[in-house]
């Protein structure tokens, strides 16, 4: 379930995400800085938010281009 | 404010337009064009996730605690990472296995328990029906702000028959009985429900965006300057620090975080959407991204209309959680404030009728079904139709379901703030995730300690956060919640154990799945799994690993057509069972509906069908009572499962087998076009030599003949005819030659005699050789040749043959009269050419493709010089590609034909010398 090079970058990048966005990463943002003028910390989630999207699109979709039957794994490897 | 009956006129009619979208998706479905066949359609469906909880609540969120409103969908992006597994994975099941719902689910993995369905259930409907009642709340305060004056408190009608909720609850059970409870479908899918929550999704997002670019735009210049104006106030800057002024509750937003990331995936609305209205498990890929983007763009205004709204009416003035409607409001932007609150109408309406058709759907199949068909009168050796029975128990689990959320909201509606309540329904749905995720990766899971997970987790949750919530709101003593339930402390509901220093959702979280897990693991390790929970449990986790053929059946025993058919017709309707058996039979590839088997496959069959339409718990229930089955043991269990590995092993080697094969095929269908193309080429060059050779014989034979016939032939002429006659012969034996020569190349027979040759020396002597017929000839042939060339690697004797050729060639084709040819030769860093060219009419350009091919002349003018075999050219193509060149014609017609042909210069490298060297010691030794 799990095996694959595509399981195995999404595991990655949920483990990737879960750490950034808990304790001790997030205490990283703990400034009064502002950015543009926009507050930093609400302004880093909504960053690593984007960030996770555009990494996880890049994973599934690039898996679509690479191997169209992916999908397909009744058959065991 | 707003006119009530313009606020109702648009309200009804946006409800109509939904009515509208979802006839239009039901109609395109029947027509076989499905509009929600699309990863967008599928990912804004998803999208039903946000309701007026989001849309109304999150920035009252904000304006109470800041980025405290984020975890919430914080969680769904993290849980949409691993979606593309877990998700598909019950996907696929669910498909495999007919499932509609997840009591179903949980039931049909724990060996069709329907006291486990049932369990689910409950949970859902308890948990659910507060989340319910919040729709409708929030669309009755959103009402409420739009038609009376801004900062008054919204009156509430005292009269129940005057209460526009009741009536908006019961458009909506209308709407929702419509299309999602119409007809009887075994796969529980619905089209124009899908298309309509998706147009929903798009409303919503438009409208809170619209809101949102408004007041960071138009109430204030810039995000930037909103937020400079909140960091002047001591209490909004607060809002946007880390840890507003105390340590950051790292428990809590892990809690949050975990309770969303469950939630996404075990809500009943999103399990509906998400699994049992999936189209193709392709959709998921871009669905996964698509969604949470859709969550980011929804969550990127929320903070700037909380402060924005703070800042402008002052803080606790207004309820934060109608910001949305009350800023555009208080602009004077009526219209701004009627879309805002069509785009919540949408987010809650949205959210009502995909819950209640998946909990319909689970109290029809897994609550009512059951009790019923235990009755004499309904159970499986009654006759009559039950389909109207089954449409009839949807609507009014619909509308009962409506009404719950109607009295939930009229009794405790103003006791709770919005985001409470969701939080309460998420809590409660979190419960399955253990049964669920446990059973879709772990064999071990039993009925027991799914049982017995699902009832500690949900008494945990009501202990610890229902019962505190109903204190709360004045309607328990809330004494309890204080010292205890009878004074003993430890028991304090949000204290359990003394375990304090955690909010009250968190420590509710906490205990509730500690002892969920901890029971599930515990109980199923406690006693072995039975049969069918053993056979379940292989199905469920195995799924991507089994093709449809090789899939398992366990069941054992002797079933009868004639029984099941009526019992499927029952459920189904009987011409929908007479479609279903007809086409298993014609998959089977019998004649009739008489002579399918009654074996394990049309068992298996049957209930498959049967669950769709009243769960798997029933359907088991119901076949069993027609069929003679006999009882599985484990072994039995395993026994069939090593016939299907078997089955399985054999169908892969046949798999393999038949694409070997294929591939086999392939390749020898491909070598045929080969041979038959040679033959065809074969056949042509026979025809070609013999016609060739035809033309020379012919003369020699009718001269011959007259000199035969005449003896009175003067001598002069008897002369000329010889002359004719040996040059022919030998026209003929130059031909026989080239042809031999030619076949020898070809078939690689020929004898090569590699040397190092120098090309000057090769073109001197063609032209020495050539001399005379030119100067007969009267044509002019001109060298044009470097003093010294490197050498190339090739035989000289065949070199001077291909340079012998084209210049005999462009002998043919010079003009008679200032006739000339040039022959050059010049050097490359890497390779040495050799050019003849003519001054003669040229060639043209369709004919210079075939110029190499054999027996083609290019006609002449009419001082051209017959005499060529249409050889010449092909052979010295071929020896000058032996030898690693290339040959070539330029030609424009009217300005000559040049020949040329380069070949690599060959160039001694170090190893050859040594190799050579220590060859030639060798040799001399």
């Amino acid at each position: 379930m799990f095996q694959g090079l595509d399981a195995q970058r999404l595991v990655a990048l949920f483990v990737a995400g879960w750490a950034l966005l808990s304790f001790p990463l997030l205490a990283l943002w703990d400034h009064e800085a502002r950015v543009f003028g926009l507050p930093l910390f609400p302004l880093a989630l909504f960053g690593i938010w984007a960030l996770l999207i555009a990494a996880l699109a890049w994973v599934v979709e690039h898996g679509r281009e690479r191997d169209p039957a992916a999908s397909d794994s009744a058959r065991p490897h | 404010m707003l006119s009530a009956p313009l606020v109702i006129a648009v309200s009804f009619a946006y409800l109509l337009l939904l009515f509208a979208v979802a006839y239009w998706g039901d109609w395109r479905a029947a027509q076989g064009r499905s509009v929600i066949s699309s990863p967008w359609v599928y990912a804004l469906s998803m999208a039903v996730y946000c309701t007026a909880w989001t849309y109304f609540g999150s920035v009252g969120r904000a304006a109470n605690s800041g980025v405290w409103f984020l975890p919430i969908y914080l969680g769904p992006m993290l849980a949409m990472i691993l979606a593309w597994m877990v998700v598909r994975k019950m996907i696929r099941v669910a498909k495999t296995y007919r499932i509609t719902s997840i009591a179903d689910f949980i039931a049909s993995r724990y060996g069709k328990s329907p006291l486990l369905a049932g369990l689910v259930t409950m949970i859902t409907v308890v948990g659910i029906v507060p989340y319910i009642a919040l729709q409708l709340k929030a669309i009755a305060s959103g009402y409420a702000v739009l038609t009376s004056p801004l900062g008054s408190p919204a009156v509430q009608s005292a009269q129940w028959w005057n209460d526009s909720t009741l009536y908006v609850a019961l458009m909506l059970a209308g709407f929702t009985m419509v299309f999602g409870a119409r007809h009887l479908d075994s796969t529980e899918r619905h089209e124009g429900m899908v298309a309509a929550i998706a147009f929903e999704s798009v409303v919503k997002l438009v409208a809170f965006l619209a809101v949102g670019l408004f007041v960071s735009f138009g109430l204030f210049a810039s995000p930037a300057a909103l937020f400079d104006q909140a960091y002047a106030v001591a209490e909004l800057r607060r809002l946007l620090q880390f840890g507003q002024n105390q340590p950051f509750a790292y428990p809590q937003w892990f809690g949050l975080t975990l309770l969303a990331m469950l939630s996404v995936i075990f809500l009943p609305r999103q399990f509906q959407v998400m699994v049992v209205e999936n189209v193709d498990e392709q959709h998921l890929r871009r669905a996964v991204w698509v969604f949470p983007l859709y969550l980011l763009l929804i969550n990127l205004f929320v903070l700037p209309i909380a402060i924005g709204g703070l800042l402008h009416f002052g803080p606790g003035r207004m309820d934060p959680e109608t910001f949305i409607l009350s800023l555009p409001l208080s602009q004077g932007h009526g219209a701004l404030a009627l879309a805002a609150f069509v785009g919540g109408l949408s987010a809650a309406t949205g959210m009502v009728i995909v819950e209640a058709i998946a909990v319909s759907t689970m109290v029809c199949n897994d609550l009512v079904m059951p009790l019923l068909l235990r009755m004499r009168r309904f159970g499986a050796r009654a006759s009559g139709d039950l389909t109207g029975l089954l449409l009839g128990i949807r609507r009014l689990a619909i509308l009962g379901i409506l009404l719950l959320g109607y009295l939930y909201f009229h009794l405790a509606g103003e006791a709770y703030a919005l985001v409470s309540i969701g939080l309460i329904s998420f809590a409660a749905v979190a419960q399955f995730a253990p049964a669920m995720l446990g059973g879709l990766y772990w064999k071990g899971g039993t009925r027991r300690g799914a049982l017995a997970g699902l009832l500690l987790g949900f008494g945990f949750w009501v202990y610890t956060l229902m019962l505190p919530s109903l204190a709360k709101s004045g309607w328990l003593d809330s004494d309890f919640l204080q010292f205890g339930p009878f004074g003993w402390h430890w028991f304090k509901p949000e204290a359990f154990l003394g375990l304090s220093g955690l909010d009250n959702l968190t420590h509710s979280l906490f205990w509730s799945l500690l002892a969920n897990i901890g029971a599930y693991v515990g109980v199923s390790l406690w006693r072995a799994p039975s049969a069918a929970e053993t056979s379940q449990a292989l199905l469920f986790v195995d799924v991507f690993n089994r093709t449809a053929h090789a899939r398992p059946v366990f069941w054992q025993g002797k079933a009868q057509v004639s029984a099941l058919l009526p019992l499927t017709g029952r459920f189904l309707g009987v011409d929908v069972a007479q479609r279903l058996f007809v086409g298993y039979a014609a998959r089977l590839g019998v004649a009739s509906i008489d002579q399918i088997p009654g074996d394990a496959r049309l068992v298996h069959f049957v209930e498959t069908q049967l669950a769709g339409a009243i769960g798997s718990a029933s359907a088991r229930v119901m076949v069993a009572a027609v069929v003679e089955e006999e009882a599985l043991d484990l072994d039995d269990v395993m026994r069939i499962l090593d016939e299907a590995s078997q089955l399985r092993a054999y169908s892969h080697a046949l798999e393999d087998k038949s694409r070997s094969l294929e591939r086999a095929t392939a390749e020898l269908r491909e070598a045929n076009e080969k041979l038959k193309s040679l033959d065809r080429m074969k056949d042509d060059f026979m025809s070609s030599v013999t016609h060739e050779l035809r033309t020379p014989l012919t003369s020699i034979r009718a001269l011959s003949e007259l000199m035969r016939d005449d003896d009175h032939m003067d001598m002069a002429q008897r002369q000329q005819f010889l002359g004719i006659i040996v040059t022919e012969a030998e026209r003929l034996s130059r031909l026989v030659n080239q042809v031999l020569d030619m076949a020898k190349i070809e078939a690689g027979h020929a004898e090569w005699h590699d040397t190092d040759v120098d090309l000057r020396e090769v073109a001197e002597q063609a032209a020495g050789t050539m001399k005379e017929s030119y100067r007969e000839r009267g044509v002019t042939l001109v060298l044009s040749l470097p003093s010294q060339v490197h050498a190339v690697r090739a035989d000289a004797d065949r070199l001077t043959q291909v340079v012998l050729n084209l210049l005999s060639n462009a002998l043919k084709y010079a003009p008679r009269e200032g006739g000339r040819v040039v022959l050059r030769l010049h050097e490359d860093p890497d390779r040495l050419t050799v050019e003849v060219e003519d001054n003669g009419p040229g060639i043209p350009l369709e004919q210079q493709a075939v110029a190499f091919e054999k027996f083609r002349q290019v006609a002449g003018d009419d001082h051209y010089r017959a005499g060529g075999t249409g050889l010449g050219l092909p052979i010295s193509r071929q020896i000058v590609e032996h030898f690693g060149g290339s040959m070539w014609l330029r030609s424009t017609p009217g300005q000559g034909a040049c020949f040329g042909f380069s070949l690599p210069r060959h160039t001694p490298t170090a190893a050859d010398d040594s190799y050579n060297d220590e060859h030639q010691r060798s040799t001399e030794t």
